[in-house]
């Protein structure tokens, strides 16, 4: 999926799995004024490292300088730009809204239209799981709220790069 | 080989012994007492230098390191302990100065829980480190002291912080003190493109007015002598940046001094007129390249610098090498020919006989009077330390350095009360070398409680107080700028400095005529019983020229004072 707002970024970065290296990470970011819109980090197959995912927004001119400044961190391994390769990019949401029985069966066939699971059903809330590039779970946010949204949880993107090609 | 029976402070001064380490700059404390203690029970040969304030322990350290180009380690305890040295670690990392500082913590179980004296120094610091460490188990102690000097000595050079708990301090330690670095993500230089060399020798062989530019990276890296058999051999004038002050001979027929705000107008014409920039290990910092856009704007730029987050930080340039200067200059040096310089010498030789540095030696007292005397009667052959303002710039100015390691200054930072402790520490490293602290009366007050450590171990410190009673670079701009509005300036009040200077067992000398700079200077100079200090009471008022207003275009440089008002500088300091 191709990012279409050049502020928009989104970064691979291998780091040491140690106490300290998010808040060296973040403040990379932080002091050149870039904002951080989501962040995963997880351990890597090999537990001595993690693999952060970061979509931030700045100005595109920055980004040059804030990913060499990552590099230059003793803990970071290697950072890589995803914004503009063909990299899969997934992402969860959890959507809980408000729908009792009148408009349930509606609400489950949006859901299913977007691949969804239902996990949790309630006499008045269903929650629905849904996995995609993030464009989708903006499209399936805004099908959706035509009932109640009471609580929205995305987990921010994860980035892998396809074939040989490292991440 | 395991050790049984050694405490974790043990180990760490065992460590340091292994890294060659000569001196530790420190002040003990509630949480740091371990290590104290291991200095004792180790019978260890480092010598440990008790200081007056932590800050001052940062500044020797990184002082005995730029004269001798040897880290030294700084050794506090925790809480506001490890927070004063967060000025002299900021320093050095802004100019690339290795420096460990260890600092004694609260006991592990007590971390985050506001116990007595702690700071969180490891996130405090985290901006102004290279790398830092918070130790959790004594048996990482050989691994991460071997990480800290690899670390801080290698590549573009820093600050490491080590952290250490009391219960870890204290605490067994059986690791093998010869441990092995695990650094998978550091990588400390890349090696030199052979293709990007012949580019640059191409670039430079088609450029009839070349210009080198080269800064601390040159220094650090000890490329001074095939700079010198470079610029010779290509027939190239050389400019530095303030700290790259000596890594040319200044003296040298070829050498335009500094550029940059305060630099020499005929460094800043070069700048201005050359067709080829060669940029070795300088990082276009905003003193010296003025308003960006203007900077070089028709001349080839080219960049050599280790730290790859310096290419295109400020200045974009059209070929670039991520590499050691000294491995990269031992490269070029094979393929640059011998370039048709003679007209474009010829032209900056006019401006340098068109726009000397110049003073007045009648009237009132200069400081860069004495400056020049002090560079005269020691030939230039001394380490100068310098604070930073008015004094920096002039002692930058007319005090010439033909070799590296004798010149410490606050850059980056422009660390107010460096200067004396700095001066301090180099003269540990250096004892058999003349040492001179030239620094103003504001910054000299921030540190000065340091002329005990100075008396007491009887360095032979020459402490030149050049006493204008102003902050007087920012009176300076005060009056360019802002209509000679002073605010906040004016430091009335100042005590008597020979009189302080004795109160400390000091040697103090006042000056205040022209006529007595020469018989002052050299009664200083020959003084050999520890330290002395010269108070100079210096003309008030006086400017600092050639002068580029902050963000505006070198060639709008000033060479002397304007008759008009100018507008406010538009850029940041």
């Amino acid at each position: 999926m191709p990012n279409t707002d050049k502020n928009m970024h989104t970064l691979s970065v291998y780091v040491a799995n140690k106490p300290g290296v998010l808040a060296r990470v973040a403040q990379v970011f932080s002091r050149r004024g870039f904002n951080i819109e989501s962040l995963v980090v997880s351990p890597a197959v090999d537990g001595k490292f993690s693999r952060m995912t970061i979509s931030c927004s700045g100005d595109p001119e920055g980004l040059d300088q804030i990913i060499k400044q990552l590099l230059k961190l003793i803990d970071v391994l290697h950072c890589i730009d995803h914004t503009f390769d063909s990299s899969v990019v997934k992402e969860m949401g959890l959507i809980k809204i408000a729908v009792d029985s009148d408009g349930r069966s509606e609400a489950l066939q949006i859901a299913e239209h977007f691949g969804c699971k239902t996990v949790d059903l309630t006499p008045g809330s269903m929650i629905v799981q849904i996995v995609g590039d993030p464009a989708k779970i903006d499209a399936f946010e805004q099908m959706i709220a035509k009932y109640r949204i009471i609580e929205l949880v995305r987990t921010g993107k994860v980035v892998m790069s396809r074939g040989q090609d490292v991440t | 080989m395991a050790n049984k029976a050694m405490e974790g402070g043990q180990a760490l001064i065992r460590c340091l012994e292994n890294e060659g380490v000569e001196y530790i700059f420190g002040y003990s404390g509630g949480a740091a007492i371990p290590i104290f203690d291991a200095l004792v029970t180790t019978q260890t040969k480092i010598k440990f230098v008790l200081v007056r304030h932590e800050q001052g322990a940062t500044h020797m350290a990184d002082g005995y390191a730029r004269a001798t180009g040897k880290p030294a380690v700084v050794l506090v305890t925790s809480g506001p302990g490890a927070t004063n040295t967060l000025t002299g670690i900021m320093t050095a990392h802004m100019d690339s100065v290795p420096m460990i500082v260890v600092t004694g913590q609260s006991v592990s179980w007590m971390l985050g829980k506001d116990a007595f004296q702690e700071a969180d120094i490891f996130g405090i610091t985290m901006p102004v480190v290279k790398h830092s460490y918070l130790v959790k188990n004594a048996n990482e102690i050989p691994r991460i002291v071997r990480e800290s000097f690899h670390i801080a000595t290698t590549g573009r050079p820093g600050p490491v912080l080590i952290d250490i708990p009391k219960d870890i301090s204290a605490g067994p330690c059986t690791a093998d003190l010869h441990a092995e670095m695990d650094l998978p993500g550091y990588k400390t230089s890349s090696p030199v493109n052979n293709d990007t060399i012949l580019a640059i020798a191409e670039a430079l062989s088609k450029s009839r007015r070349p210009l080198i530019l080269a800064g601390h990276g040159a220094m650090i890296s000890g490329a001074d002598d095939v700079l010198r058999a470079l610029a010779e051999k290509a027939q190239i004038p050389v400019t530095t940046t303030l700290l790259g002050k000596g890594v040319f001979p200044e003296t040298h027929p070829l050498a335009l001094g500094m550029l940059g705000m305060h630099g020499t107008a005929y460094a800043n014409k070069a700048v201005c007129e050359c067709d080829l920039l060669l940029n070795i290990g300088s990082r276009f910092d905003d003193r010296i390249i003025g308003k960006t856009a203007m900077f070089c704007k028709d001349a080839r730029i080219i960049h050599i610098d280790i730290d790859a987050a310096e290419i295109g930080k400020m200045i974009r340039p059209e070929i670039v090498c991520v590499a050691d200067a000294k491995a990269a200059l031992n490269e070029l040096i094979k393929h640059v020919p011998v370039l048709e310089t003679k007209e474009w010498r010829k032209h900056l030789d006019g401006y340098k006989a068109k726009y000397p540095l110049k003073f007045k030696r009648q009237g009132s007292l200069k400081m860069q009077h004495i400056i020049d005397e002090f560079y005269k009667l020691t030939d230039g052959k001394a380490c100068v330390a310098t604070d930073v303002g008015q004094h920096q710039m002039w002692a930058a100015q007319f005090y010439k350095n033909d070799s590296r390691y004798n010149w410490l200054s606050s850059g980056g930072a422009g660390t107010m009360g460096f200067g004396l402790p700095a001066c301090i520490g180099a003269a540990f490293g250096r004892p058999n070398d003349i040492h001179i602290c030239f620094v103003g009366d504001g910054g000299f007050q921030m540190t000065f409680f340091e002329l005990a450590t100075a008396a007491l171990h009887k360095l032979p410190v020459k402490i030149v107080v050049l006493n204008n009673h102003y902050l007087g670079m920012v009176r300076q701009w005060q009056e360019l700028f802002y209509e000679d509005r002073k605010s906040g300036v004016d430091l009335e009040g100042n005590p008597d400095f020979v009189k302080l200077a004795e109160a400390f067992g000091i040697k103090g000398f006042n000056l205040r005529r022209p006529g007595d700079v020469k018989r002052i200077v050299q009664a200083a100079l020959d003084y050999n019983d520890g330290p002395c200090l010269i108070n100079c009471e210096v003309e008030k008022t006086d400017n600092v020229f050639p002068m580029v207003p902050a963000g505006a275009a070198l060639e709008d440089m000033l060479v002397e004072p304007p008759s008009t008002k100018l507008d406010k500088p538009t850029g940041s300091t």
